[in-house]
């Protein structure tokens, strides 16, 4: 079972019945184990990872280290809530170390992160502090890497 | 001008020993002029991992050369790293070797094979070897002077070879028997009944075991089989194997052999007038991936797993009969239903449909009737390829609509 959802982890196009040769499994099983997954919230969404520099088209990204108060009986859930609704929040953790929140902030152009952290994040009264990492350049992300030739083309076209 | 060229070609020809100039070149080899002229080939003739070595047996290699391991080491190779196989050998096999002098370490286990070959054979020696097998086991056996004796295995015995059929081959001027399993070119491995049988052969005709255990890490749903685990078997084998395969290490080429104290020092007389030792970076590396590989083996072990249960489902379905490869990263299918032979097949079908496949008989006369599909490539080539074949075979089928 773990199978078919380490596939899907890596290609969430693999069709059932790839996944159904791949895992030795019968295709109906394995379309039944996905269904229930789409429905109980194991499998979150299918999306695609997309270079969008390629595309000329560069969003502004700021890593945003948050200073927060908990908050009796709800720790730190009810102000994290209160920031990652916020559609400007791309992903956000809960980490240890001299921060509480470390939130991953997408903007059209370094303004709008700036008002972001000025007017919504900022202002809110758990918010302590907020140091602001401007990201340079993405690497990998979700385990892919940008930009570099694929390894097969290194190889030579036959071996014995 | 023309005259002094001509006449020095011929000086050339005549100054080739004669063992090299009749040594047959590798029939994979004529394939690749061709492929090498052609573009957007889906390539599934590639016999190396498409996987590039797991990034910390990278990093101890870049450290190695950072630090300044640019020197010789022993012949043997370093310490550290018999220990590491040692305890590698042991913990997957539960087969003990002494670090201090039960191993060579080699460049690749090319170099290994040969060694063995050359330190064991006296002319006119034979060699057993089974068919369809590694290309380079009959030259190798041909260049240390020996006679390699082909041994036929067929999809009915999943190209295990047969005890019965070794025994029956068995001359005075036998020496050893040669097996690589899981095998290149088949897939095939060898059950556990069947290297029992051929340990018994071993002991009883007083014969040597050269195992090529290269693959031994990639096998699918069973237990490989460590030849010289087998009772009594370790005093008989030279065990060969290395990196390159279950690490993805090909282009670092370290290998290894072990065996008895003895027969290490033969090889090692060799590798020092040779080879020296293997490089030392190399080595380094390969620490590495004893004391830290697991994981990642595991992981490309699980990749080839999907993919070959992909590629064997769909060749069969589309009337290529493959038995089930549990070994390796080949799958051997019979091309028989089309009529055509391995290197009609292969060729039509790097010309028509560019996709390219090995000829069965490439690996020797039994490979006749097979091609060879290794499926280290991604899942996208390997469904867009067998797409390609799929239509190649129903295009080439003989008319009967």
């Amino acid at each position: 079972m773990k199978d078919i959802f380490e596939i899907l982890e890596q290609n969430a196009r693999a069709t059932p019945e790839q996944i159904s040769t791949m895992v030795d499994k019968p295709v109906k099983e394995v379309e039944k184990i996905i269904k229930q997954a789409e429905k109980d919230g194991t499998i979150v969404k299918y999306k695609a990872i997309i270079n969008w520099p390629k595309l000329g088209k560069e969003d502004v990204w700021a890593l945003i280290e948050v200073r927060v108060a908990p908050q009796r009986g709800v720790g730190f859930d009810a102000i994290a809530e209160r920031i990652y609704q916020f559609p400007e929040v791309y992903s956000a953790y809960l980490v240890s170390g001299t921060y509480d929140l470390a939130i991953l902030v997408r903007g059209k152009n370094m303004q709008e992160i700036a008002s972001f952290v000025a007017e919504k994040l900022s202002p809110l009264e758990q918010v302590q502090s907020t140091v602001t990492h401007f990201l340079l350049k993405r690497y990998k992300e979700s385990g892919e890497t940008f930009d570099i030739p694929k390894e097969t083309n290194r190889r030579l076209p036959i071996t014995p | 001008m023309l005259n002094t060229k001509s006449t020095a070609t011929k000086a050339c020809d005549n100054l080739i020993s004669q063992k090299v100039a009749t040594l047959p070149p590798s029939g994979i080899r004529k394939f690749f002029d061709l492929l090498s002229s052609m573009e957007d080939v889906i390539s599934l003739s590639i016999g190396e991992p498409d996987f590039v070595t797991p990034w910390h047996i990278r990093e101890a290699g870049i450290y190695s050369l950072e630090k300044g391991y640019t020197m010789y080491t022993s012949n043997s190779g370093m310490p550290e790293l018999r220990q590491e196989l040692a305890r590698y050998l042991e913990l997957h096999y539960g087969v003990s070797y002494n670090p201090e002098h039960e191993f060579l370490v080699t460049t690749g286990s090319s170099e290994a094979l040969d060694l063995a070959l050359r330190a064991i054979i006296n002319p006119g020696d034979e060699v057993i070897i089974p068919n369809p097998c590694y290309v380079a086991y009959p030259a190798d056996i041909i260049l240390a002077g020996g006679k390699p004796i082909l041994i036929p295995t067929n999809e009915e015995n999943s190209f295990a070879v047969r005890a019965t059929d070794i025994e029956a081959r068995i001359t005075k001027q036998t020496k050893a028997i040669l097996i690589g399993y899981p095998a290149n070119p088949t897939g095939a491995v060898m059950p556990k009944r069947e290297a029992d049988a051929i340990a018994e052969l071993a002991k009883k005709h007083d014969l040597l075991v050269i195992s090529d255990e290269i693959y031994a890490r990639l096998v699918y749903g069973v237990e490989h089989i460590c030849f010289p685990s087998l009772p009594g078997m370790k005093e008989r084998t030279i065990l060969i194997s290395g990196f390159s395969k279950s690490h993805a290490m090909t282009g670092w080429r370290i290998g290894y052999v072990a065996a008895e104290r003895r027969l290490i020092q033969a090889l090692t007389k060799i590798h020092q007038y040779t080879m020296l030792c293997a490089p030392i970076m190399a080595q380094m590396a390969a620490i590495e991936a004893l004391r830290n590989g697991d994981g990642e083996v595991e992981k490309m072990v699980q990749e080839y797993n999907r993919r070959r249960r992909l590629m064997v489902k769909r060749l069969n379905e589309l009337g290529l009969h493959c038995f089930e490869p549990k070994g390796a990263f080949y799958a051997f299918p019979s091309i028989q239903a089309t009529g055509m032979n391995s290197e009609e097949f292969a060729e039509k079908l790097l010309l028509e449909e560019k996709v390219a496949v090995v000829p069965g008989t490439a690996f020797g006369p039994c490979g006749e009737g097979f091609v060879r599909c290794c499926y280290a490539t991604s899942l996208s080539n390997i469904e867009e390829a067998l797409r390609r074949i799929d239509r190649f075979v129903r295009k080439s089928r003989p008319n009967t609509a």
